[in-house]
C-alpha cells in the first residue's frame, strides 16, 4: 500500500446529506491538489454522481454479476474519473430484500485492494450507508482501512442517535485496529440550538465538531445538475464552507480520537439540558385521557 | 431377507439376492414413474452426441461435478504442516466435519481440526463469543503450540473480523497474549482449495514476519503447495536436499502428521515446520514454490520482503526435474551430485524401455492447475498426446501456460485446454473425441463407468485406492512412479482386451 495514504470514511444516518457533503468536501480536497479515490459503499450507488455527472455509476457488483464473477473484472471497468480527476468506484449491492449487501462491500473492497486501485493516490474516501448495520458495512473501518471516520449529523434526534451508534461501532474496532473518530460534521437542518447541541454531543463522544455546514439552496441547485457546489458555483459562499471543511480534514491527520459513546438516557438528558425536550412526568406515562380525568376528579 | 450369523453376506452379495432385486424392481415400477428402457437408452445416446456437447459447452448457469474443493480445506492443509498446530475454522460445524473426513479418506489418517460451531444466534449477532470460547476450549483441551484460524462461508457472509476477534479473545484471556494465532479469511465461495492454501500460508507468514527485521542468510524456503502426494513428495524433497546438502526450511511440512506410525501412541500433532523455523524463514535468501497457482499471494509476500522467488508447476519428469534441481543448485550454491545424475539416467533408461507402449497414446486429464501443467509436460516428454486438459479451478493464465507447452511439442498438436470447466464437460469430450486413458482423481471413476475410458488415478482426492500418497511424484524417482502407474494401466488394458480364450488370446502375452 502507498505510504502516506490517508484513508477516511464518511458515515451517517440515511438522508443526512452524507454523499453530498462528502463529494463537495472531496472536490475541495482535489482543488488542493490531492489525488482522490471515492469508494461508495451504499447499495443505492449515489456516492459519486456529483463527481461523475452521472445518474448512477455501474457498480462493481452489477458488473461482476454480468461478467459471471468478480474475478472476471478488470479495474478499468469499474473505475471512472470525474471532476478534478477524482477516481470513483461504487461497490453496489443486491436489490432491497434479497442477498447480503454487507458481503458485497467486503467483496468489492478486496477486489480493489488486489487490483491496485489504491496505488498513486493521496486519499481514499469510503462513503458508507446509514448506521453500522452488519460486519460487512464495518469493513471500511477494519485494520489497514480507514483511519479516520467523519460522522455527518444534524441537530435532529435521530441523526444524533445514529451518530452515537456509529461511535459504538468505531469503538469496537478502535482497540484491535487503528481506526479513530475524526470528528462530527453538522449539516444544518435549522433545528433549535443546533450548533450548541452538535458541540455538546461532540464533547460527550470525546471528539470535536469539525465543521458546521450552513444550509444553502445552492447545494440543491448544484445537485439537480449532478454537480458539486465546488464545480457549479466555485465562488459561492457555500463552496467556501466546503473548502474550510476540506482544509480542516486535511489538517486533522493523526488527530482522531477513540470515541466514548453514550447511552440513550444520556442522549435524552443532553436534549433536555439544551431545552429541546422537557423532562417527562413518569406518573402520566401510559395513562389514557379518561384515566387522567378520573384521577383529577378524585 | 435377514442375515444368518453362520453366513454373513457382504454388500456385494446381499443386495443381489431375490428379495432385494424384487424390491428394487417394485420400487422403480410403483414409485419412480419410469420411462420405457428404449427411451432411457435413446436419451443416453443423445448425451453422447456432438449436438449435446455443443449444448453442454454453452451451459452458463449450472456446474456439474466441479473438480475442486473449497478454500478452508486448503487452509487446514497448510495449518497441520506446522509444529503442534491445531487448525481452527471459525464458522459452522458441518464444514469442518467435511475437511476432516476428506483428508482422512485420502490419507487414511485422522486429521485434527476444530470448529467455533457457529449457530443461528451467532449468524445474527456475529461470532465473537464463539471465537472467545472456542479459542479457550481448544487451547486448554488440545494443548497446541499454535492455533491457525480460517473461516467458513457463514462467518464470511456476515463479515466477522478475525483480527479484531482474536485480539478480543486474547484480552479476555482465551489464550495467553503472546500465543501464536495466525489467521486467514477463506471464503469458500471464492476461488478453490488452492486459494485457501495460499491465503492460509500467507496468514501464517505474515503473523511471524510482520514488523520483524530481515537479516538475510543463505537458506532456501520450500513450499510444496496443496498436493495429494505431500507425504511422499516432501520426504523425497528432504532426501534430495539431504543428498545435495541444501540448507532449507520446508514450510507447511505435513508429511509426518498424515503418516504417523502405529506404535501404541496417538499423535494429535506430529512433525511439521517448527515455529522457530517459520519465524526464521523471513531471513532466507529465496523461496521456492512447487505450485505457482497455489502460492501467488504467498510468493508475492516473500518477494515484498526481499526474497528471490522461484515458482514451478508441479514438476514431473526429466526436463522438469532438471530445471528444479538446477534452480536449487543455483540458489543454494550446492552442486547436483553424481548420485542424482545416476537417478536421472535410470529414469531416462526406464522411459526408453517402455516408450513403444506410451508413444502416441491419447490421454485426457483433469485436476488442479499446477498438477495438470506438470503432467502435461511429462506426457509430452513421453511422446503421449494429452488431448483434453481440463481444470475447474484453472484460469486464463493457466490455459495460456498449458497452450504454450502444447505449442512447444509435436505431440501437442490437436490437443485442447479447458479452463473453468467441470467433469460433465469432460464426459462430453470423452464421448465425442475418445482417448485411450483418463487421468484424474477418484471421482473420475464415474466417467470411466459412463464412457468406458480407463482411469489412471493421479490427483486429489484418491479415496478408493490406498497409500498412493506415500509415493512421490517429484524428483526422478517420483517421475518413475508416475511412469509405472501409467504403464500398469496400459498393460492391464492390453490383457483385458486379449483374454478371451480362442478368440483374441493370440495377444495375451507373457512378455510385454
Amino acid at each position: 500500500m502507498t505510504k502516506g495514504l490517508r484513508q477516511i470514511a464518511f458515515y451517517g444516518k440515511g438522508g443526512i446529506g452524507k454523499s453530498t457533503t462528502s463529494q463537495n468536501t472531496l472536490a475541495a480536497l482535489a482543488e488542493l491538489g490531492q489525488k482522490i479515490l471515492i469508494v461508495g459503499c451504499d447499495p443505492k450507488a449515489d456516492s459519486t454522481r456529483l463527481i461523475l455527472h452521472a445518474k448512477a455509476q455501474d457498480t462493481i457488483l452489477s458488473l461482476a454479476a454480468e461478467a459471471g464473477s468478480v474475478e472476471d473484472l478488470e479495474i478499468e471497468m469499474v473505475m471512472k474519473t470525474g471532476f478534478k480527476n477524482i477516481r470513483c468506484v461504487e461497490s453496489g449491492g443486491p436489490e432491497p430484500g434479497v442477498g447480503c449487501a454487507g458481503r458485497g462491500v467486503i467483496t468489492s473492497i478486496n477486489f480493489l485492494e488486489e487490483n491496485g486501485a489504491y496505488e498513486g493516490i493521496d486519499y481514499v474516501s469510503y462513503d458508507v450507508l446509514g448506521d453500522v448495520v452488519c460486519g460487512g458495512f464495518a469493513m471500511p473501518i477494519r485494520e489497514n482501512k480507514a483511519q479516520e471516520i467523519y460522522i455527518v449529523m444534524s441537530g435532529e434526534m435521530m441523526a444524533m442517535y445514529a451518530a452515537n451508534n456509529i461511535a459504538k461501532g468505531i469503538l469496537k474496532y478502535a482497540n484491535s485496529g487503528g481506526v479513530r473518530l475524526g470528528g462530527l460534521v453538522c449539516n444544518e437542518r435549522q433545528t433549535d440550538k443546533e450548533l450548541e447541541l452538535a458541540e455538546s454531543l461532540a464533547k460527550k463522544l470525546n471528539t470535536t465538531l469539525i465543521h458546521f455546514v450552513p444550509r444553502d439552496n445552492v447545494v440543491q441547485h448544484a445537485e439537480l445538475r449532478r454537480m458539486t457546489v465546488l464545480e457549479f458555483a466555485p465562488n459561492s459562499k457555500q463552496a467556501e464552507e466546503y473548502r474550510k471543511l476540506a482544509t480542516k480534514i486535511h489538517a486533522n491527520a493523526g488527530k482522531g480520537t477513540i470515541p466514548t459513546p453514550i447511552t440513550m438516557d444520556e442522549l435524552e438528558d443532553l436534549l433536555m439540558e439544551h431545552g429541546i425536550m422537557k423532562a417527562v412526568d413518569e406518573s402520566i406515562v401510559g395513562k389514557t385521557a379518561a384515566e387522567l380525568a378520573a384521577e383529577v376528579a378524585a | 431377507m435377514s442375515q444368518k450369523s453362520d453366513n454373513v453376506l457382504d454388500h456385494f452379495n446381499l443386495f443381489r439376492g431375490p428379495e432385494y432385486t424384487n424390491m428394487f424392481e417394485n420400487k422403480k415400477k410403483n414409485f419412480e414413474f419410469p420411462l420405457p428402457d428404449e427411451k432411457v437408452e435413446e436419451m443416453r445416446d443423445y448425451t453422447k452426441s456432438w449436438e449435446y456437447r455443443t449444448k453442454n459447452f454453452a451451459r452458463e448457469a449450472l456446474v456439474v461435478n466441479p473438480a475442486k474443493a473449497c478454500q478452508p480445506l486448503g487452509a487446514v492443509f497448510v495449518a497441520v504442516g506446522f509444529e503442534g498446530t491445531l487448525p481452527f475454522v471459525h464458522g459452522s460445524q458441518g464444514c469442518v466435519a467435511y475437511y476432516r473426513s476428506h483428508f482422512s479418506r485420502h490419507f487414511k489418517e485422522p486429521t485434527s481440526c476444530v470448529s467455533s460451531s457457529m449457530t443461528e444466534d451467532a449468524a445474527v449477532f456475529g461470532g465473537l463469543n464463539n471465537m472467545i470460547d472456542g479459542l479457550a476450549n481448544a487451547y486448554s483441551l488440545y494443548k497446541p503450540k499454535m492455533i491457525a484460524v480460517s473461516t467458513t462461508c457463514m462467518a464470511e457472509v456476515i463479515g466477522d473480523d478475525l483480527n479484531g476477534f482474536i485480539q478480543n479473545a486474547k484480552e479476555k484471556g482465551s489464550v495467553p497474549a503472546g500465543f501464536d494465532v495466525p489467521y486467514a479469511h477463506t471464503p469458500a465461495f471464492v476461488g478453490s482449495h488452492i486459494t485457501g492454501y495460499d491465503n492460509g500460508l500467507k496468514g501464517i507468514l505474515e503473523h511471524f514476519w510482520k514488523g520483524k527485521e530481515r537479516i538475510p542468510n543463505g537458506k532456501v524456503n520450500f513450499i510444496g503447495g496443496f498436493d495429494g502426494y505431500t507425504v511422499g513428495n516432501l520426504r523425497e524433497i528432504k532426501r534430495l536436499f539431504g543428498i545435495m546438502g541444501v540448507d532449507a526450511t520446508i514450510l507447511a511440512d505435513n508429511s509426518d502428521v498424515w503418516d504417523t506410525p502405529t506404535d501404541g501412541q496417538f499423535r494429535m500433532y506430529d512433525g511439521g515446520t517448527t515455529l522457530e523455523d517459520a519465524r526464521g524463514a523471513l531471513n532466507s535468501r529465496a523461496t521456492i514454490s512447487m505450485q505457482e497457482f497455489c502460492t501467488e499471494k504467498s510468493l508475492a509476500y516473500c518477494a515484498e520482503n526481499g526474497q528471490e522467488v522461484v515458482a514451478f508447476n508441479h514438476p514431473v519428469g526429466v526436463a522438469a526435474t532438471d530445471r528444479f534441481l538446477m534452480e536449487v543448485a543455483r540458489l543454494s550454491g550446492r552442486p547436483v551430485p553424481a548420485d542424482l545424475e545416476k537417478e536421472r539416467g535410470r529414469l531416462v533408461d526406464a522411459i526408453a524401455d517402455s516408450t513403444a507402449h506410451i508413444h502416441g497414446k491419447k490421454f485426457a486429464l483433469y485436476g488442479d492447475p499446477d498438477l495438470t501443467l506438470g503432467l502435461t509436460a511429462f506426457l509430452l516428454e513421453l511422446g503421449a498426446e494429452p488431448v483434453h486438459i481440463l481444470s475447474t479451478n484453472g484460469n486464463n493464465d493457466w490455459a495460456t501456460k498449458v497452450q504454450a507447452l502444447l505449442d512447444g511439442s509435436p505431440f501437442g498438436k490437436g490437443c485442447h485446454v479447458y479452463a473453468g470447466k467441470d467433469l460433465w464437460h469432460m464426459r462430453s469430450l470423452l464421448f465425442t473425441e475418445p482417448v485411450d486413458f483418463l487421468i484424474g482423481n477418484t471421482y473420475g471413476k464415474y466417467l470411466e463407468r459412463d464412457t468406458g475410458t480407463p482411469l489412471i488415478r493421479i490427483g486429489f482426492p484418491i479415496f478408493d485406492r490406498h497409500h498412493k500418497h506415500r509415493y512421490p511424484v517429484w524428483g526422478y524417482q517420483g517421475a518413475m512412479n508416475v511412469l509405472v502407474t501409467i504403464l500398469d494401466k496400459i498393460f492391464d488394458e492390453m490383457d483385458k482386451n486379449s483374454m478371451v480364450a480362442a478368440k483374441n488370446d493370440y495377444s495375451y502375452d507373457i512378455i510385454r
